[in-house]
């Protein structure tokens, strides 16, 4: 993080390919929150109960009836 | 190998980041959670062809990296009314300006060739090695490194036109770099 900031104080020398360091830093901040965002979100129930339901012996995922417009998931 | 419980909590484990991958590929948080289902699936029917000590995320990634391929080539045409969708999938509602400023990078993002967007995103944001991301896309580690140069460049001059003179609106990023160090 240190680094990031002794970037952003001489952001108008430009780096690899033209950018200015503050530009590459700004665009990996924005991008690692727009991921993070969902990555934090963690496991929504349909996929903790699809994992789980294959583990089953018998259990297959198209008994659950998961509601998607999905064509013939995993059916071969 | 077979599906031990280590295995299938370690697939578990890797669902939030298969997501957040599905939706930047995607733009589209329905999609995105159609194609990790479809992922996990596919991924549990060839759990024998997963070599036990090998990258697990990457194993998942490739997987649903060609599916997401396959599906975009035969729904070009959806994906162009994505972007709105996007903005549903956030727990919190950012600020005005925040979510104008993600916007606008969300739609810059969705410019890139794709080959450029997907080699940003897993080395930039899931954080792969080039070595990892170069094995997920099939191609070769200076390939990746071009890609991802090419695809920051395009970056920035989409958002960020004429480099640093842009930059003093936005106090929020500023705020968050400089802040960060103490």
């Amino acid at each position: 993080m240190k680094d990031l900031k002794s970037q952003a104080s001489k952001s108008t020398t430009p780096g690899k390919g033209g950018l200015t360091p503050e530009i590459q830093s700004r665009i990996g901040h924005q991008l690692r929150a727009m991921y993070d965002d969902v990555v934090r979100q963690g496991v929504p129930d349909r996929f903790a109960e699809l994992i789980k339901k294959l583990d089953t012996p018998g259990g297959t995922p198209q008994d659950q009836g998961n509601g998607g417009p999905n064509d013939n998931n995993g059916r071969d | 190998m077979p599906l031990t419980e280590s295995l299938r909590n370690d697939i578990l484990a890797a669902v939030p980041s298969l997501r957040a991958f599905a939706i930047s590929l995607s733009g589209n948080a329905d999609r995105a959670d159609d194609l990790v289902q479809e992922t996990l699936l596919r991924a549990l029917a060839n759990i024998d062809s997963f070599q036990p000590g090998s990258n697990l995320p990457a194993w998942l990634f490739t997987i649903l990296r060609n599916l997401f391929r396959s599906d975009y080539r035969k729904r070009r045409r959806e994906v162009e009314d994505a972007e709105g969708n996007y903005a549903k999938t956030l727990k919190t509602q950012p600020s005005q300006n925040a979510h104008l400023e993600f916007e606008e990078f969300r739609g810059a993002l969705d410019k890139l060739p794709q080959d450029q967007r997907e080699a940003l995103i897993l080395v930039g944001a899931s954080g792969f090695s080039y070595e990892d991301a170069a094995s997920i896309c099939g191609c070769a580690v200076g390939t990746i490194k071009s890609r991802v140069n090419r695809a920051r460049s395009k970056l920035a001059a989409l958002l960020y036109v004429d480099g640093a003179e842009d930059f003093g609106p936005d106090e929020t990023v500023r705020a968050v770099i400089g802040g960060s160090g103490g």
